[in-house]
């Protein structure tokens, strides 16, 4: 049998503006798909204002939710709460819904487009993997960003490129999966940025945002999930919402609002064990 | 090299059966005459340019391209033949980009490699499985010919995105007719001014299925600051049609709005001259404060249609331009009417090694340039260009496309000492609506006023004529 | 028609109005200091120019001193003051490019050419006759744009918007002047000063342009409370609080009527406008010249805030 988890995921955003808004429109990534090691038990998505949720398949397969909500208000919540059944596969991502083949997946994108440093870089791991162009390669380049990327949420933000992540050295998971998909397209391997939720072995369940990792794709395989940010393959720690060519593919939430002055951003996410354990 | 193919003139100096009253007028009039009328045109164009050029010194200075009196005429057989090939070639194109977003079949039967679609970023990846109203992607073209002998018309290139010009076409026409009235009278000319007409006929018919009887049709522009912003309200203004701003339109509940007086205003139909990149910044660029926030989501949903539709580019790309023939064979199986030239990718390496071997006779484009820029033409650059070239090529193949020097046609054109023969081109505009394509006749035709010269873009010294497709 | 076309149109016809006004301000403070002292007081005309157009701090934090040469400075062609007369015509230009095709051909000229004139004064005030002729070149433009309008514009809801910019800056401008000045006004129990009061009054009336039409409307001696009730009440004078209003309710009128639907800016108008119309003079004078004046500035500004809440926005 498979070593399997339960988890349950509250993932809260709250807004609040200044002075009362006149409306807001947001597209989000928030609700996760069913693959062969990922069952989704229920997920439910609220918005605190009166509006109409607009559920589409974007081009990569994921599910979007769009809305609108008129003002005037001063605070918007956005919140999920579910349960997902996951397995450990050693990575191997099977069953899912899959709209390109991985070619597409080559892309370069302005947020993972590689430089000359990070070109040389991917080489480097390249020659010290033994010319090998897939798992071992894949591995040894997962422990390389790991362990030469300090992870720091200071200096990086959501709009950081890969490039600059990887001259600073420093970054979160955005940053570290960034230079990932970015190396390892650069050598002709198929990747791309998975969002998600992660749940911590320390024991600790709050966190102030949901986790990222790529995944790369390995003729005769497929795709097999990579999370430089722990040096670790996927497992069944992960739950995978999104997948895309980099982060503004799966960002959560992407929005405007009309009037309302200066506003602040409260992430809440919550990764645990689920009370009941699963049957089989 | 070859000569170039004489538009008015018989080898023999015979002037050929369209430009015959032509040719007669040239020969009897005075030449102080012509420069008086040169003058006039200019007087015009800087009067009715008056409303154009305050737009801002670019705008001012992009009104001034040269204007030249002497028509520019193609027979009606001439235009027939154009005419067919035109719709021939954007019916494929339209049918090409459906493919390419939905099932691509065309990759699957190996024609176009995976990469040249996949990995160009004009594909747009977002439009993947997107279902366009009435399938139809590119509704307003810019074809690109050139003419090379009596029966040879060559596209160019195609711009399927948001080709602009067509207000220097009817300009140009508006000019013409005012100075040349005895010109008019002895020629048939096909009318163009009902352009505008056709292009709202065409906007209509391609209005979503949920809308109401009369769709509001409204063109979106970048704003003052756009180098093609008087084309945007000089059309918009033809049209009837509200020349609106991304910051006039609003998304609710998967439908587009403007903000008027009276309230918001669903708006059904957007000829948007914005470049996709900066339409929606929920799906593209997330700084762009020029677009419609959510306008994706609406187009998503079928509620709205964009004119064109987004990720065209993958059709008139220069990399792609290659494979026009086989895209029409494909989807239509017929044999295309207007002939590519042939084109060396230099991504492939037996090409980049025959390029790279012929740059002194070759035209080499960068794929994602544009205006004449980044382009080498190979009989009339230095050695130091052409090693300087050859090293770029080979850097980056993928970059570069390479075709023969082409004798583009000339034309009688008015220079300094005199009347002499220039090259020129010719950028026709097919609309394709619901219900059918249009095209008005002709179309513009860009001259390059340098002697000898093959570069026709404005901003290379090119100039404009008035194009006049006769009645049989 | 598009919020922000009608947006553009009505703050053209609102910044036009405004240098005009301010011209006549620095035109009228001009001939009051030309005086000897003994005619007009020792009070800064100057200072009190600067509080009648309403921008007294931000000239303070930039200024020493309030004198000719700073207040012409600072009212006409100041690129920091936003509503210096250079910048209404920068402002009104801008707007008048972005909705072009919604102004008539003699509303562009007129707008392009001040413009481009504009561009030819440099930031040097020069001398007391070319600042009288460039005052002059401004009143003229106004009224060069407000006939234009007048003429060539079509009678629909452009035309409306454009007439609700310039009455409602117009009846700021009027009530503005009667803040700053309204302690000239008061009806006294003994005549004072005389000559001296004369001077600020005529400078009132031609501030507004009503130094003639006041003869005609009362064919007597300057009178503070009869300037006030030209001002305030008289609604043949163009210039007045009431005729201002009576013009307003007209437009929006004509709107509501075109769209089939009225709003708070027709209530908001109609009620100020009933005010006007309610109220006598002595009344006014009675419960306070200067809380009445304060009132109708918010509230005008008030109906301000509602047109741009029900059309503009």
């Amino acid at each position: 049998m498979m070593a399997g988890m339960r988890l349950r995921i509250r993932h809260g955003t709250v807004y609040r503006y200044a002075s009362p808004t006149k409306g807001v429109i947001q597209t989000l990534h928030l609700t996760p798909r069913n693959h062969a090691s990922q069952y989704v038990a229920y997920w439910r998505l609220d918005v605190s204002e009166n509006a109409k949720l607009y559920m589409h398949e974007d081009a990569f397969g994921n599910i979007t939710h769009n809305f609108t909500a008129e003002g005037a208000f001063t605070e918007l919540g956005v919140h999920v709460d579910g349960e997902v059944e996951t397995h450990d596969t050693d990575g191997l991502v099977s069953g899912t819904i899959e709209r390109f083949p991985p070619s597409l997946y080559l892309r370069e994108t302005p947020l993972t487009h590689p430089d000359a440093a990070i070109l040389a870089f991917a080489q480097e791991v390249m020659s010290a993997a033994g010319g090998d162009g897939g798992l071992k390669l894949l591995h040894a380049m997962l422990g390389r960003v790991n362990g030469d990327i300090v992870f720091d949420t200071d200096p990086t933000h959501t709009t950081t490129t890969a490039v600059e992540a990887f001259a600073l050295k420093r970054g979160v998971c955005q940053d570290l999966t960034h230079i990932f998909i970015s190396a390892v397209r650069s050598l002709g391997v198929p990747a791309r940025y998975v969002g998600g939720y992660f749940h911590r072995m320390d024991g600790i369940i709050d966190q102030d945002a949901g986790h990222a990792w790529a995944e790369a794709y390995v003729p005769d395989l497929g795709w097999v999930a990579f999370d430089a940010a722990n040096g670790i393959s996927a497992t069944d720690a992960h739950v995978r919402v999104a997948v895309g060519l980099d982060y503004l593919g799966v960002t959560p939430i992407r929005g405007t609002r009309y009037g309302g002055g200066s506003e602040t951003m409260d992430v809440k996410v919550r990764v645990d064990q689920a009370k009941r354990q699963m049957q089989n | 090299m070859t000569i170039a193919f004489d538009e008015m003139k018989e080898p023999d100096g015979r002037p050929r059966p369209a430009y015959a009253e032509l040719s007669a007028w040239l020969g009897g009039v005075a030449p102080d005459v012509l420069a008086y009328r040169r003058q006039e045109a200019e007087l015009l164009f800087r009067r009715i340019g008056i409303t154009f050029s305050v737009y801002g010194e670019t705008e001012a200075e992009e009104r001034l391209i040269p204007f030249d009196v002497i028509p520019r005429i193609l027979s009606a057989a001439e235009w027939d033949l154009v005419h067919r090939g035109l719709e021939q070639r954007v019916k494929a194109i339209n049918l090409y980009l459906k493919d390419i977003y939905t099932g691509r079949e065309i990759l699957k039967a190996g024609i176009i490699p995976d990469d040249m679609v996949f990995q160009n970023p004009v594909f747009r990846p977002e439009m993947n499985g997107q279902k366009v109203p009435h399938d139809i992607y590119v509704h307003i073209a810019g074809i690109d010919i050139v003419r090379v002998d009596a029966e040879s018309f060559y596209v160019l290139e195609d711009n399927a995105r948001t080709p602009s010009g067509v207000s220097y076409m009817l300009e140009n026409r508006e000019i013409m007719l005012r100075l040349f009235p005895e010109l008019f009278s002895r020629h048939r000319v096909a009318p163009v001014e009902n352009y505008p007409d056709e292009l709202l006929a065409t906007l209509k018919s391609v209005a979503p299925d949920t809308t109401s009887a009369d769709p509001n049709v409204v063109l979106l522009t970048p704003g003052v600051f756009n180098s093609a912003y008087y084309e945007h309200s000089f059309l918009a203004d033809k049209l009837g049609v509200e020349l609106v701003e991304g910051r006039d339109l609003f998304i609710k509940d998967e439908v587009v709005y403007m903000r008027t007086t009276e309230g918001p205003k669903r708006v059904d139909v957007i000829y948007r001259r914005i470049d996709d990149d900066f339409l929606d910044p929920l799906t593209f660029r997330p700084d762009s404060a020029l677009g419609v926030p959510g306008l994706m989501s609406a187009y998503q949903a079928g509620n709205v249609t964009l004119a064109n539709a987004v990720g065209t580019g993958i059709s008139d790309d220069k990399a792609i331009y290659s494979y026009m023939p086989q895209i029409v064979k494909f989807y239509l199986d017929q044999e295309p009417i207007l002939k590519n030239v042939p084109t060396w990718c230099c991504r492939e390496s037996d090409h980049l090694s025959y390029v790279s071997d012929h740059l002194s006779e070759l035209v080499v484009k960068e794929v994602h340039g544009s205006g004449g820029y980044g382009m080498l033409i190979g009989p009339a650059a230095s050695s130091a260009q052409i090693a300087e070239f050859r090293a770029k090529i080979k850097t980056h193949p993928k970059n570069f496309i390479a075709q023969p020097t082409l004798a583009l046609s000339t034309c009688p054109t008015c220079v300094d000492s005199g009347i002499a023969p220039r090259h020129v081109d010719l950028r026709p505009f097919v609309l394709t609506g619901r219900d059918r394509v249009r095209i008005v006749p002709g179309g513009l035709t860009r001259v390059a006023l340098k002697a000898g010269s093959l570069v026709v873009n404005s901003s290379q010294g090119g100039g404009t004529k008035d194009t006049w497709v006769l009645d049989r | 028609m598009l919020s922000r076309t009608a947006d553009s149109l009505y703050w053209i016809a609102r910044h036009v109005e405004r240098a005009e006004y301010l011209a006549r301000i620095l035109d009228g403070t001009m001939r009051l200091t030309n005086l000897p002292l003994a005619y007009v007081g020792t009070s800064n005309e100057w200072k009190s120019a600067i509080a009648t157009a309403g921008n007294t701090k931000l000239f303070e934090d930039n200024y020493p001193e309030a004198n000719e040469e700073t207040v012409i400075h600072f009212l006409a062609l100041s690129t920091e003051n936003p509503s210096s007369i250079r910048n209404c015509f920068e402002t009104a230009r801008a707007n008048a490019r972005a909705v072009r095709t919604a102004l008539t051909a003699e509303m562009w000229e007129t707008i392009n050419t001040a413009w481009i004139e504009l561009q030819r004064f440099s930031n040097d005030p020069g001398t007391r006759e070319e600042i009288t002729r460039f005052l002059r070149w401004v009143q003229e433009t106004s009224l060069r744009f407000d006939g234009s309008a007048y003429r060539t514009m079509l009678r629909n809801d452009s035309y409306w918007f454009t007439r609700l910019g310039l009455y409602l800056e117009r009846a700021d401008n009027t009530a503005r002047i009667l803040d700053v000045k309204y302690h000239l006004l008061l009806p006294r129990l003994e005549p004072v000063g005389g000559s001296l009061d004369y001077f600020q009054w005529a400078a009132i009336l031609r501030s507004v342009s009503a130094l003639t039409a006041y003869h005609w409307v009362y064919r007597e001696s300057v009178k503070p409370w009869l300037v006030a009730d030209l001002l305030i009440l008289n609604d043949q004078m163009p210039r007045s609080l009431a005729n201002c209003y009576e013009n307003l309710v007209r437009y929006l009128d004509e709107i509501a009527g075109m769209y089939g639907r009225q709003g708070p800016a027709q209530r908001q108008a109609r009620a100020i406008y009933n005010r006007l119309e309610a109220s006598r003079m002595e009344e006014i004078f009675q419960h306070g010249l200067h809380e009445f004046i304060n009132e109708f500035i918010a509230d005008n500004s008030s109906l301000g805030a509602a047109i741009s809440q029900q059309y503009l926005m």
